[in-house]
């Protein structure tokens, strides 16, 4: 409908004298908007970064023995004594969370301990390498996902339809990992195709890998973690298209002679379009669920290894970074789910701005 | 046979389901006590053979039987998605009882469930299992403080709905107070959606069980895990045995789709709206 139309409408029905009141109103709707998302997201982070840190804290793995690591012998008690006073250990945990929370805030999240890195600078690297892998996998999934729930809904009771619902049930009850396991056996082992695992191939040094070396190492995890993401929206979609099919708009398109194809396409597709690509967005938690587990399988270094390690390795300063780091990460999902709604559906567009 | 099922009612072929999966899983529980040391013993004789008659999952590196270990494995998967998915339920329960309290424990609440769906849950479960130091005790309050958040959700839909019935106000008017509400309209109306809640939750628990063993984080790796086993496997998989991953992750897939397949029916059975659904 475009700006001009909206503006029209809100003329006719009496909201804002002119375009420019009308602007400022919308101007202002959209600052309260942004500044509430951005109020709550803070609210967020600062909830969730005291509760990792009381998580982390009680842990029995100990910082500093996982930090030394297997020169455990060669390290003297007063030695371990002074890298714990270093680190702040022998303060009280509200004093030691003021600390980190004050570096965070001065954009400081520590260095890791198994990297010997900036936390920001491993998070930065690693999720770069996972995003390609996300990305890629976020996208086939809801194309395919979407056309699969498109076929279904529209054949609704047939063989193709219970098919496609059949895949989506053994799917959605499929451990990602396995499913990993089984493609690493069918196309690595067996056939031979593609490398087994690492993101880039052992023995070379990461600038001589190729593009398509690095492409060869993300197709299976990527297959992987498309075929689990694709269940939900399919059957998302199936179940929408099909309570749409039911309306009397359909019903009144159906009379007129559409059928099939064009029916779908000109009364089905922006209706469904829409839920299925918002409820895709609202799953970045899982998608990245999906991701460590596969990087794991793959051994692809990603973010998903990275946190992995860090948990097994006790390396709290980059677990807490990326329990950070991935909570904007799925806040943003979520986030661009709830603005789609407001761009696109000109309903609650209008009813927000009344 | 087939014909027979298709003259089925939905309801009828519901309660088949039910039974058929009730089945199955009694026979895991009961299978795993079947099977004791013998063959879980370590057979060097027998070891890394694929599967035949005498070893229908074939045996492992160290000669013990696969498909003795994947039932074992099951029978702990099983165990562990109990209890974890039974304190999840309390803690839904106590949780979206508390909604009605004031509008203030209304959005306390809401503000928890929010919190805790704003870290992807494997991280979660990473970090709750990291603090409690791994281990059986790590996994199941894990598995029990993450997984209460939907079910929580809509438990207070329910609640918030049944609220502004009329008998609820009648009560309130003749000066019963709020535990009365809780305990004589509320609880018995939530039952059924707490039970298929429950059966729904289970196969995620299991599931994320797996993963979190496979990734390391979960039960430790003596115990006959299906994630410890999976794990193990990718050692073996460039040498070609295929049969220690692909079988104990079917019979994973399997009882995970048995429980989603029961919850289902279940949900058929109970709520007549759901019911209609296709």
């Amino acid at each position: 409908m475009g700006m001009a139309g909206l503006l029209q409408i809100s003329y006719k029905i009496g909201i804002g004298k002119n375009r420019e009141e009308d602007n400022r109103l919308k101007v202002k709707q959209w600052t309260k908007y942004i500044l509430g998302k951005l109020i709550k997201l803070i609210s967020l982070l600062v909830a969730v970064s005291i509760l990792s840190f009381v998580l982390v804290s009680n842990s029995p793995i100990d910082p500093v023995q996982s930090y030394i690591g297997a020169d455990m012998n060669l390290v003297s008690p007063e030695q371990r004594g002074n890298i714990a006073a270093y680190w702040g250990l022998h303060d009280s945990v509200v004093q030691q969370f003021l600390n980190w929370g004050k570096n965070i805030l001065s954009g400081d999240l520590g260095t890791s301990l198994l990297y010997r890195t900036p936390v920001a600078e491993v998070i930065q690297e690693r999720f770069l390498a996972s995003l390609a892998l996300m990305s890629l996998a976020w996208v086939f999934s809801g194309v395919f996902g979407f056309i699969l729930g498109i076929i279904a809904g529209m054949r609704q009771g047939t063989w193709l339809d219970k098919v496609i619902k059949m895949y989506c049930y053994v799917i959605a009850s499929t451990p990602a990992f396995w499913l990993g396991l089984l493609l690493l056996m069918v196309f690595s082992v067996w056939l031979g195709w593609l490398p087994i695992g690492l993101g880039s191939p052992a023995g070379i040094l990461t600038g001589e890998v190729t593009f398509m070396q690095r492409i060869q190492h993300l197709i299976l995890p990527a297959v992987t973690l498309s075929v689990v993401g694709v269940s939900n929206i399919a059957l998302h979609t199936r179940q929408k298209l099909i309570d749409i099919l039911d309306k009397e708009f359909i019903r009144y398109a159906r009379a007129k002679g559409e059928a099939g194809f064009r029916l779908f396409w000109r009364h089905g597709f922006r209706n469904t379009m829409v839920p299925a690509i918002s409820i895709h967005f609202a799953s970045f938690g899982e998608l990245f669920g999906g991701a460590v587990l596969a990087e794991q399988v793959f051994s692809y270094p990603g973010l998903g290894q990275a946190v992995v390690q860090a948990g097994l390795g006790g390396d709290v300063p980059l677990l807490l970074g990326i329990v950070l780091f991935t909570t904007i990460f799925v806040y943003i999902g979520n986030l661009l789910a709830d603005l789609l709604y407001r761009v696109i559906d000109p309903r609650i567009r209008r009813g927000t701005l009344s | 046979m087939i014909s027979n099922i298709r003259s089925l009612s939905l309801r009828q072929r519901a309660l088949l389901t039910i039974t058929l999966s009730v089945l199955f899983l009694l026979s895991i529980a009961i299978g795993s006590f079947l099977f004791g040391e013998d063959e879980l013993a370590i057979q060097m004789q027998n070891k890394n053979s694929s599967p035949s008659l005498s070893h229908w999952f074939g045996t492992d590196w160290l000669g013990r039987d696969m498909f003795a270990r994947t039932v074992d494995g099951l029978a702990l998967s099983l165990g562990v998605g109990l209890l974890a998915s039974s304190i999840s339920v309390v803690i839904a329960l106590i949780l979206s009882l508390l909604t009605m309290w004031s509008e203030w424990a209304d959005r306390i609440v809401t503000w928890f469930i929010d919190l805790f769906l704003s870290v992807p849950h494997l991280v979660l479960l990473i970090l709750i299992s990291f603090s409690l130091g791994g281990g059986f005790k790590g996994v199941v309050l894990g598995l029990a403080f993450t997984h209460w958040p939907s079910l929580t959700r809509i438990l207070r839909g329910e609640i918030l709905q049944m609220k502004t019935a009329e008998y609820v106000g009648i009560s309130k008017q003749l000066g019963k107070s709020k535990w009365w509400v809780a305990r004589y309209h509320f609880l018995p109306h939530l039952i059924p959606q707490l039970f298929v809640g429950f059966l729904l939750m289970f196969p995620h628990a299991i599931l994320h069980e797996a993963s979190i063993t496979f990734l390391g984080f979960g039960l430790p790796a003596e115990q006959p895990a299906i994630g410890v086993i999976l794990s193990e496997s990718m050692r073996y998989l460039s040498v070609g045995m295929w049969w220690l991953a692909f079988f104990p992750g079917l019979s994973l897939l399997l009882m995970v789709g048995i429980f989603d397949r029961l919850g289902h029916s279940l949900q058929k059975l109970l709520d007549p709206f759901q019911g209609q659904k296709r």
